[in-house]
């Protein structure tokens, strides 16, 4: 079956084409343009290149957070849109679950996504043979803490994602040479590792309902946080 | 020749389906004014969010209603801008999603445009030219509506929109949000000539409005009356303030009909279903002998369906969109 996967969580928009357990195709590009200029003519570009009709895709695919709030809706209308109009199935991933799905280590995996203000979007992932397990959830995190924390639970991690890039003096300090630093290239998010996530999801039947499937933001709006401390 | 149209600028998740620019085939519109209201206004975080959630049903209902499917739709109509940056940035990805996947055209649209064209659909008659007033809670505008996709724009405010001045003054007298039916309902109680608020009509020979000094010689009016420790009648000031409102409003849309020597006004936005202004304008222009057109309420505040009739005459003017597209918070008529 043919998977169309999109993710504009981060700066990076890409785009990837699978079909069963082999990649056909992926562009990834981070340029300082929106999203929502970049995403459809670069899905367009693949799918030609491949020339393959929008039409022959099965199934589609995108990270549903946590990440860029507006980066997160831009690539769920999209893929929205393609499941309606294709009447075709929609399945949303985990970004973190993503960035862990680039390492191939049995250390605890440990992906980062920079949420601003010292804070990062963050989890614990295991493969366990070929299955990658979520050790912690994904939340949103104050660095101090959580590098402290992870000191202290923890010997070796593999840390990926822009969180790791971001805050990796406070990471060397607190967790030493606990901690490794993926390689560049494995630390943006493919659209191939979330159409192979889809795909395994897909075979156990856990599909999600278009109409119903919303982003992961892991944040309440300022607003919502101000109203509720009653400011 | 029939278009799916979108709009999802501020708090109004929309889609419509529209036939030959004039004809509502559908006109789904889910307002979030529920959710903003505890936070006394518009929250753009929250809009987007909530634009999101709702989006694909909307279009399932647009087209249910509209009895037909998705392969019926000749081409796509999107609002590009002005508005929100996130909120219209899920209407796009949306539309640019059908329009690639379906292979038809689209269209963005400028959602100025769309409230001047909302009279299209509830008048079949009107044809350009005409002078519209554009007046909403963004957007004060009078433009020479010169073709079907030719504007011209005369006048435009230099500080607040005539809505943002009605809610501003709302919040001021303690009214919920939004603020500007409460003033109408208000004014309708209040003596309009209770209180003399400046009105400013700029330059002689301007067309250009300004109603922030309005609006801060009420907070001043209010502040002296508590200091003095007088009553407030707040039905007094809102009607007083809504009169000044519609003074210059109307000195200068007549006064630009007068010089064009237009005879056709179309009046469009969300303050365009303000009942003291419809009386008003209605009233002068039987006195002068202008044929007025007002939108039927529902299409005065942000829908689909004008973006569907603003994007037909786009779209058979010849323009068309690419995938591309930019959003445009700014976008000017
Ligand atoms: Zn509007």
């Amino acid at each position: 079956m043919k998977i169309l996967g999109m993710d504009t969580s981060t700066l990076m928009t890409t785009v990837a084409i699978t079909d069963d357990q082999k990649l056909l195709g992926e562009y990834s590009l981070s340029v300082d343009m929106s999203h929502s200029e970049m995403l459809v003519p670069m899905i367009k570009s693949t799918l030609d290149g491949l020339k393959i009709d929008i039409d022959d895709i099965d199934l589609f695919t995108i990270s549903i957070g946590p990440g860029s709030f507006t980066g997160l809706r831009i690539a769920l209308s999209t893929a929205k849109g393609f499941a309606i109009a294709k009447n075709k199935p929609i399945i949303g991933v985990s970004t973190l679950e993503a960035l862990a799905y680039n390492i191939c280590s049995e250390s605890y995996i440990v992906p980062m996504i920079d949420a601003r203000r010292e804070r990062v979007f963050s989890g614990i992932y295991k493969w366990n043979g070929n299955i990658l397990k979520v050790v912690k959830q994904d939340d949103a995190l104050d660095i101090a803490e959580y590098f402290n924390y992870l000191n202290e639970n923890y010997d070796k991690l593999f840390l990926n994602g822009n969180g790791s890039i971001a805050y990796r003096d406070l990471i060397e300090e607190i967790l030493g040479d606990k901690a490794i630093f993926a390689p560049f290239n494995l630390n943006s998010i493919r659209a191939s590792s979330i159409c192979e996530i889809a795909y395994e999801r897909f075979k156990n039947g856990l599909i999600d309902d278009v109409d119903n499937l919303k982003p992961v933001y892991l944040r309440e709006s300022q607003a919502e946080r101000q109203f509720s401390k009653g400011e | 020749m029939k278009t799916l149209a979108i709009e999802t600028s501020c708090d109004e998740t929309s889609i419509a389906v529209i036939e030959d620019g004039r004809k509502i085939l559908s006109n789904i519109i889910s307002t979030q004014i529920e959710t903003h209201k505890k936070f006394g206004g518009v929250v753009p975080e929250i809009a987007s969010r909530m634009h999101v959630e709702v989006i694909s049903q909307i279009l399932k209902n647009a087209l249910e209603d509209a009895n037909i499917g998705l392969n019926d739709i000749d081409f796509i109509s999107v609002t590009e801008g002005p508005g929100l940056v996130g909120a219209l940035l899920v209407g796009m990805s949306f539309a640019k999603a059908l329009s690639y996947s379906l292979d038809i055209p689209l269209i963005g649209v400028n959602h100025i445009k769309g409230h001047i064209c909302a009279n299209y659909i509830s008048h079949k008659n009107l044809e350009p030219p005409f002078i519209a007033l554009v007046i909403s809670g963004g957007h004060t505008y009078l433009v020479d509506v010169t073709g079907y996709d030719e504007y011209k724009v005369i006048g435009r405010t230099r500080d607040d929109a005539v809505g943002e001045a009605f809610d501003k003054v709302a919040r001021a007298l303690g009214l919920p949000y939004p603020g500007g039916p409460m003033i109408d309902k208000l004014s309708k109680v209040g003596n309009p000539e209770a209180i003399n608020f400046p009105r400013v009509y700029l330059e002689v020979n301007s067309y250009d409005f300004s109603f922030s000094g309005l609006k801060t010689a009420i907070l001043n009016y209010l502040n002296q009356m508590k200091q003095k420790n007088e009553t407030i009648t707040i039905e007094d000031v809102a009607a007083s303030f809504q009169m000044a409102v519609i003074d210059v409003l109307s000195e200068k849309t007549f006064r630009l009909l007068n010089e064009t020597k237009r005879n056709k006004l179309a009046i469009a936005g969300g303050v365009a279903a303000n009942s003291g202004i419809r009386d008003i304008f209605t009233k002068k222009a039987l006195e002068k002998g202008i044929e007025l057109f007002i939108p039927d309420m529902n299409l005065c505040t942000d829908n689909a369906a004008m973006i569907g009739s603003a994007g037909y005459y786009s779209y058979i003017s010849g323009k068309k969109s690419t995938l591309g597209l930019k959003v445009d918070a700014n976008l000017s008529l």
